[in-house]
């Protein structure tokens, strides 16, 4: 044994060297973290540490449970994600296919190029561009009294919030997205459509049994992973658009673990809340990767 | 052979391409609005109610503002050393474990290769990492930028199976000519690989330039904040007080909208003109990421 790891070591020397600081990284900045998730199940006080703060089990995790806003949040987390999902699930799918079919390859260049730039843009300017055109005067507003309607504070009404950050996820990344799918799309060979006309197949035809089979490996493994990530909606949007006056419907599971626990360093209870999360959607992960197995051929492992 | 189309085709060609079109336009238009706007003149702005398709009394008082104000030259240059410090750690520990878990007779290679991609799937969070980060004195230093979010494990996949097409023959030829797996990375593997490194390469930089969050939960020094947390004080929170020194009580509110506008294109820009030509990389590397799965 001894010899075997010595000659491994003098054959791969530096490869091991260079896996060193490789694992010290995932050691220290992924596995620490979670071995520190334990304070979870403790009542972490800063000055004692992680080890010799009280264990409490599971109050944390039962005082979440029977709080005032825990349906509102597992509501509004699903609400957010399911909505996105609907609208911005197709959206890309649909573009990459109207995009398959425009002939003239200098055009379909160009609106690809302009569609992917928003994706680029950071979140904070994002953000920034939505909480100015909702604004009273902003671009939208204005729009909306040129067709003599009312304007409509948008930020400040919960029941709008959801829409908001759906639709401008959709227009900054479904741009984006496409991309999966154009490649995929140009992966079914010409040979098949040649056939299919011979055949007397008008183009329509053509997609529904040529085109969309042929990417439905592609959009069967995008929509497992969108499905495992149901319970996590990405806080930095929603924590740069939200404020108070619309926490009903804008505030969500990862939201509430930054104020709770960054903000008002209630430690050990968001950090529960957060370890809620992340099984949860482990448990969502795994399982629309299991069913898919299950019902097609394709899954991610 | 020239195939007839039917009228229906034609019609659906027509509509298809105006669609297009409008995506065009949605796409670019809030960018021309913001454009027109921070070169308009403030009071205009605040009073009229108009969709602009110029700007509304050409006027610059916006970008002079945004000047004046050694937050947003700060807030660039900050930046400017994340992303150079930040994507050459990541590149270089990438690269390193790329290679690493790219050879096939590496012990323990499967236990490596199920750890890391666990990391995926599930992490211990935001508040255990931050208390980690706090306990290791990080907090207000460059090294809570750049240090906690050191590996992409989705980039290191994509470079990983990058480099595993590189064929056998090459550093095996290397070793008998007395090589080490070193020289081989950089002086062979390397250049080889160099699409898939340029598209890495990109997609750190544009994290690190894009990124607010970290440096707002771990920097309380304002020397040290980057660009986007500036912008968050000036487009979020709505703090344009440090742009609107010097200038008279009657003019501040109404340039205090045309300073987020001006602050808005000033930020955009680096982005709008680097992208045409690094764009064709980025959809490189979704497709290397996604086709070799």
């Amino acid at each position: 044994m001894i010899a075997f790891l010595k000659k491994q070591w003098s054959k791969n020397k530096y490869v091991y060297i260079m896996l060193i600081p490789v694992l010290l990284y995932y050691v220290l900045f992924c596995y620490v973290p979670m071995y520190g998730v334990t304070i979870a199940f403790k009542n972490f006080i800063p000055l004692k540490g992680i080890l010799k703060s009280p264990w409490i089990g599971f109050q944390h995790f039962k005082s979440f449970f029977e709080s005032y806003y825990f349906w509102r949040l597992i509501r509004n987390t699903l609400a957010i994600n399911i909505y996105s999902l609907v609208i911005g699930f197709p959206a890309p799918i649909i573009l990459a296919l109207l995009l398959n079919e425009v002939r003239n390859t200098h055009y379909k260049r160009i609106v690809q190029t302009v569609s992917y730039l928003p994706h680029f843009v950071s979140i904070v300017i994002i953000s920034g561009m939505i909480l100015q055109f909702t604004s009273r005067n902003g671009l939208v507003n204005q729009s909306l009294s040129l067709f003599g309607l009312e304007k409509i504070p948008f930020m400040l009404r919960p029941e709008w919030f959801r829409t908001v950050f759906v639709f401008s996820g959709v227009w900054q990344n479904a741009g984006w997205n496409s991309i999966i799918y154009l490649a995929a799309l140009s992966n079914i060979s010409e040979e098949i459509y040649e056939a299919s006309k011979i055949d007397g197949a008008n183009r329509w035809r053509q997609v529904i049994y040529i085109t969309i089979p042929g990417i439905s490996s592609t959009i069967i493994i995008l929509l497992i992973l969108n499905i495992g990530s149901l319970m996590s909606v990405g806080f930095e949007k929603v924590i740069l658009l939200y404020n108070p006056s619309i926490y009903e419907t804008a505030d969500v599971i990862s939201s509430f673990v930054y104020r709770k626990g960054i903000l008002e360093a209630n430690f050990s209870y968001s950090a529960a809340v957060g370890l809620f999360n992340s099984i949860i959607n482990f448990v969502l992960l795994m399982s629309s990767n299991y069913m898919s197995r299950k019902v097609s051929e394709t899954s991610l492992w | 052979m020239k195939v007839k189309r039917t009228t229906g085709e034609i019609i659906f060609d027509i509509v298809n391409n105006i669609f297009l079109l409008f995506v065009i336009v949605i796409t670019v238009y809030p960018f021309l609005y913001i454009l027109f706007a921070s070169l308009s003149d403030p009071l205009k702005i605040l009073q009229d109610e108009k969709i602009l398709f110029l700007p509304n009394g050409f006027n610059i008082a916006a970008y002079k503002a945004v000047f004046k104000n050694p937050n947003v030259i700060l807030g660039f240059r900050n930046t400017l050393i994340y992303v150079v410090l930040g994507t050459t750690l990541n590149m270089i520990l990438t690269m390193f474990g790329a290679y690493a878990l790219s050879k096939k007779d590496l012990y323990g290679l499967k236990i490596f290769m199920v750890l890391i991609a666990f990391t995926m799937f599930f992490s211990g969070g935001l508040i255990p990492t931050y208390l980690l980060v706090k306990k290791i004195h990080f907090i207000d230093t460059i090294w809570a930028i750049i240090i906690p979010n050191a590996i992409s494990t989705w980039n290191l996949i994509i470079m990983r199976t990058s480099f595993q097409s590189v064929p056998e023959s090459i550093p095996e030829s290397a070793k008998i000519d007395g090589a080490n797996d070193l020289i081989i990375l950089f002086k062979l593997v390397i250049p080889i690989s160099i699409p898939v490194i340029a598209v890495i390469v990109l997609y750190y930089a544009v994290a690190h330039w894009n990124s607010w969050f970290n440096a707002s939960i771990y920097l309380r020094d304002r020397n040290l904040y980057p660009i986007q947390l500036i912008l968050r004080e000036i487009l979020i929170l709505n703090n344009t007080d440090n742009m609107m020194m010097g200038t008279s009580a009657l003019d501040t509110q109404p340039i205090g909208e045309t300073i987020k506008y001006s602050t808005t294109i000033i930020a955009t820009i680096p982005i709008l003109t680097i992208y045409p030509f690094l764009q064709r990389y980025f959809v490189k590397g979704v497709m290397i990421g996604s086709l070799k799965e």
